[in-house]
C-alpha cells in the first residue's frame, strides 16, 4: 500500500473533516450500484430485457465498462451511461455487483432446444463458460440472463459489431459449422432455461 | 477538532492502517434503529421504505399510503394505445410488507415538525425520528379557465394514473373514426416532461390501426420539447408527419398553441390565438407539489426546498421530500429520479439515525419513450453533487439522447429495453 492511500484510509477511518474533498467526492460501490437498479434490478438481478450484473467478476465489468466508455463496446444507452463514471467508481461497482448473488431470471423457454442447447454447450462452450455457463468467469453468467439480451450479445458477435474472444470465435465457427444459427437458438434456451 | 497532521501522528503509520479494519467495522456496523415515517407509497416513497429495511433492518419503518392499489404512470401511455392493459401497470404493497415495512392505508392530513408527529384523516398519530414525503404532484386548475377537478371527470389529465387513464382510454375508443384529439402539455416544471409527445405517438399508434381518418393535436404552451428531435423523426416514418395527412400535428407556442382555457359543455378549447374543437380533450395542467407538502409547510413556491444531499427539508429539520414535490433541479421530475433520489436519501437517513455523515451520493435519470411498434428512444443522464452550491450537476462528456443515425434494430432493441427497464423498476420498487 503506497503511503498516499494510507494517509486517505486514515484519514476516513477517523472521520476528521478535511477541506479537501478528494476522498469525500466519491460514492460507495453501494451509493453508485443503487443507481443502475431500475435498469438492471435490485443488486444487479434483473427481472427484465436487460442483463444481470450480480456475480459478475469484477475484471469483466471493468472491461465492459470501460469498452461502454471508449466505445469499443456496442451499445444501445450503455455509452452514454458508463462516461458518467471514473475508472476509480467503476471499479467500486465492479467490487459491489461482483458480491452480489445473482438470481436467475424466470422467464419462458423450449425445453427441447434447451435440451439440444445443453449438448452443444457441453461440446463447445463449457471450456470457459463453466457449470453450464452459472459459473461466474470472463464472459459473466450465461445461465439465467434474459434470452432476449442474449439473444442480441450472439447476433453482434456474429455481425462483428462486437468484437469476440479469439478462441471463443473459433469454437463459435465450428458450432456454426455444426448446426448454424439454430444452434444459436439453441444455446440461448438452454442458458434461459436454468432458473 | 485534532488536525490532521496531528492525528496522523498520534496513530503512526503502520498502526494506522491496522486499526484502519476495526474503524471502518465500527463505521459500517450493527445499525442504530430508529423510527422512520414514509409518506406516500408511490414511486418515490414506496422505494424509500424497501431500500432502508435493505439497508438496515433494524430500523422501524412506517409507510402510510392512502390507495391499496398503485398504478404507474409510466407506461400508462401504453394502456391509451390498447397495447397494455390496467391490471399491467397496477401493484400492491405485499412485498414491502414480506421486506418488514409496516403498511398503513390512510390519507395524511398533517405533520408537526416540532413534536415529530404525523396525523392521519383516520384519526391515527405516528412518531418518528425522521420523515420522509413523497407526495407527488397536484395541479394548478386556476391557470386554465374553466377548468376545475370536477371538469376533468370529462376532460381528463391522466397524469395520475388509475380512473383517469381509464377515462381517456374509453373516450378514445368511443371516438368515431375522424375525430380530433387534442393534447395540451403543460408549462412550468412538470412530471415526465417527455411524456405529452409519448402520449402523441401511442395515440397516433392506435389511430393508425383503428381510426385513419382522425389525428392528434398538440397544443403546446412551449416551443420545444424533450427529445424533439428523435419524437419528430419517428413521427415521420410512422405517422405522415409533417404530410397534409399526418396523424400527429404540432402548435407550438409561438405559433398560438398555449391553451388558457377550456369549454367542456362544447368541446371546445381556447388557444392563444384562437380556439379548437374536439373529440377528446387531454389538458395536463400545470404542476405543483402534493397537497400535503403545502398543508405541512414544506414549500417555498411551487415546490419543496431541499438539502439534496440527503434530501432534508431546508425549511423543517428531520422531514425529507424527495420525487416530484421536491425541487431537485437538475435533474428532472420522472419515476428514475424519484426511484434514485430514494436510494440517495435512505442512504442518508441511515447515516444519520446512527450518528454518521452521510456518505457522498450519486444519481441517475434516464427516460425511455416508446414512440411506435418496435420503435423506443431514450434520454440518459448521470448526476454528481456540488457540496458547496447545493446542486445536481450533469457529469460533463455523459449522457445525451438516442443517436439520430440510430438504426432500426436499435431503436428496436430499445423498446425492448424500455419494457425490461419498465419490469426492473416496478421490482425494484414494489417487489
Ligand atoms: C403519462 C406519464 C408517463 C410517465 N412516464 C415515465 C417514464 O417513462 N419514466 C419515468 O421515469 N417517469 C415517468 N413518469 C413520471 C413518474 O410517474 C413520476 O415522476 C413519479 O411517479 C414520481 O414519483 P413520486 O413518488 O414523486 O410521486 P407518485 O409516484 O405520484 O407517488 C405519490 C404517492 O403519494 C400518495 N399520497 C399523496 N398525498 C398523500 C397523503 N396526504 N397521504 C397519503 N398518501 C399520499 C399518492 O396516493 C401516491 O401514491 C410518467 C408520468 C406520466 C404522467
Ligand atoms: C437505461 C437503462 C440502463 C441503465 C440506467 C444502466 N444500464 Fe447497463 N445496460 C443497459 C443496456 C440496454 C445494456 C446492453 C448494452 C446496450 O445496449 O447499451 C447494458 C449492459 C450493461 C453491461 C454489460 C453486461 C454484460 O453482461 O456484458 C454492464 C456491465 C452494465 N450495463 C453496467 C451498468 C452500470 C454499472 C450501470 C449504472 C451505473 C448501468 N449499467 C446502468 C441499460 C442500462
Ligand atoms: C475460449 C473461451 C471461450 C469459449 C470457448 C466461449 N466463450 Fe463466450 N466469452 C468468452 C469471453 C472471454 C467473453 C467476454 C467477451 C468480452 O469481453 O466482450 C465471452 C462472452 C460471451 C457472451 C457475452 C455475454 C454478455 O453478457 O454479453 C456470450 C453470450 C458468450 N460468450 C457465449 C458463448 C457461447 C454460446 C459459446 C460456445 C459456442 C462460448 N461463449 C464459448 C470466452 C469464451
Amino acid at each position: 500500500m503506497n503511503s498516499k492511500i494510507v494517509l486517505r484510509n486514515i484519514v476516513l477511518a477517523g472521520g476528521v473533516a478535511l477541506s479537501s474533498t478528494a476522498w469525500a467526492a466519491t460514492p460507495s460501490g453501494e451509493m453508485l450500484g443503487a443507481t443502475c437498479a431500475a435498469c438492471h434490478g435490485t443488486n444487479g438481478s434483473s427481472v427484465g430485457i436487460l442483463p444481470s450484473l450480480a456475480s459478475t467478476p469484477a475484471s469483466y465489468f471493468v472491461d465492459s465498462m470501460k469498452g461502454f466508455k471508449s466505445g469499443t463496446r456496442k451499445a444501445t444507452v450503455m455509452d452514454r451511461v458508463a462516461k458518467g463514471y471514473s475508472d476509480e467508481e467503476i471499479q467500486l461497482m465492479g467490487d459491489f455487483f461482483e458480491a452480489q448473488k445473482v438470481v436467475p431470471m424466470k422467464q419462458k423457454f423450449e425445453s427441447v432446444k434447451a435440451s439440444q442447447g445443453k449438448k452443444l454447450h457441453d461440446k463447445y462452450c463449457e471450456k470457459c463458460h463453466e457449470d453450464g455457463g452459472r459459473k461466474p468467469d470472463e464472459g459473466g453468467v450465461l445461465a439465467g440472463q434474459s434470452m432476449i439480451y442474449l439473444t442480441f450479445s450472439m447476433a453482434d458477435f456474429l455481425s462483428g459489431d462486437r468484437e469476440m474472444d479469439k478462441k471463443m470465435k473459433r469454437k463459435v465457427d465450428e458450432l456454426l459449422e455444426e448446426s448454424d444459427k439454430a444452434g444459436i437458438d439453441a444455446l440461448i434456451h438452454f442458458y434461459g432455461s436454468q432458473q | 477538532m485534532i488536525s490532521r497532521r496531528n492525528f496522523i501522528k498520534l496513530s503512526g503509520g503502520a498502526i494506522a492502517v491496522g486499526s484502519l479494519a476495526a474503524c471502518a467495522g465500527g463505521l459500517s456496523g450493527k445499525g442504530a434503529g430508529g423510527k422512520v415515517v414514509v409518506i406516500g407509497g408511490g414511486t418515490g416513497g414506496a422505494t424509500a421504505a424497501k431500500y432502508l429495511r435493505m439497508f438496515d433492518p433494524t430500523i422501524e419503518v412506517t409507510l402510510i399510503e392512502a390507495n391499496p392499489t398503485y398504478h404507474t404512470c409510466y407506461m400508462s401511455n401504453e394502456v391509451l394505445s390498447g397495447e397494455r392493459t390496467m391490471d399491467s401497470i397496477a401493484f400492491g404493497y405485499d412485498g414491502l410488507r414480506q421486506r418488514g415495512v409496516r403498511v398503513v392505508h390512510d390519507l395524511v392530513t398533517g405533520i408537526d415538525p416540532i413534536g415529530r408527529v404525523v396525523t392521519t384523516k383516520g384519526g391515527d398519530k405516528f412518531a418518528y425520528d425522521r420523515a420522509i414525503v413523497s407526495p407527488g404532484i397536484d395541479f394548478k386548475w386556476a391557470a386554465i379557465e374553466g377548468h376545475s377537478p370536477e371538469v376533468a371527470n370529462t376532460i381528463p389529465h391522466a397524469w395520475k394514473a388509475g380512473s383517469q387513464t381509464v377515462l381517456l382510454r374509453n373516450q378514445l375508443t368511443a371516438m368515431k373514426d375522424g375525430g380530433t384529439v387534442v393534447i395540451a402539455p403543460p408549462s412550468g416544471a412538470y412530471r415526465c416532461p417527455p411524456g405529452p409527445y409519448e402520449r402523441a405517438s401511442q395515440i397516433a399508434h392506435y389511430l393508425k390501426k383503428h381510426k385513419p381518418k382522425s389525428k392528434v393535436l398538440i397544443l403546446d404552451s412551449g416551443d420545444k420539447f424533450a427529445k424533439q428531435g428523435l419524437f419528430m423523426q419517428g413521427w415521420k416514418r410512422m405517422y405522415g408527419y409533417g404530410t397534409d395527412k399526418s396523424l400527429i400535428e404540432w402548435v407550438s407556442a409561438a405559433q398560438g398553441g398555449k391553451v388558457e382555457g377550456v369549454d367542456a359543455k362544447n368541446m371546445r378549447v381556447q388557444a392563444a390565438v384562437e380556439s379548437f374543437k374536439a373529440d377528446v380533450i387531454n389538458i395536463i395542467p400545470p404542476q405543483k407539489a402534493g397537497k400535503l407538502a403545502f398543508d405541512a409547510g414544506l414549500t417555498e413556491g411551487d415546490w419543496c426546498p431541499i438539502n439534496k444531499k440527503t434530501f432534508e427539508s431546508k425549511i423543517h429539520p428531520n422531514i425529507h421530500v424527495l420525487g416530484d414535490a421536491s425541487n431537485a433541479a437538475g435533474m428532472p421530475k420522472s419515476g428514475y429520479s424519484a426511484n434514485v433520489q430514494a436510494k440517495v436519501c435512505a442512504m442518508a437517513v441511515r447515516d444519520l439515525l446512527a450518528g454518521r455523515e452521510p456518505g457522498f451520493p450519486s444519481y441517475q435519470n434516464t427516460c425511455y419513450s416508446i414512440v411506435g411498434d418496435d420503435y423506443g428512444i431514450s434520454v440518459s443522464v448521470v448526476y454528481s453533487f456540488d457540496e458547496e452550491k447545493n446542486q445536481i450537476i450533469a457529469v460533463k462528456g455523459a449522457g445525451g439522447v438516442t443517436p439520430k443515425e440510430a438504426t432500426l434494430e436499435d431503436l428496436r432493441r430499445e423498446m425492448h429495453y424500455a419494457h425490461g427497464w419498465y419490469a426492473n423498476i416496478t421490482n425494484d420498487i414494489f417487489g
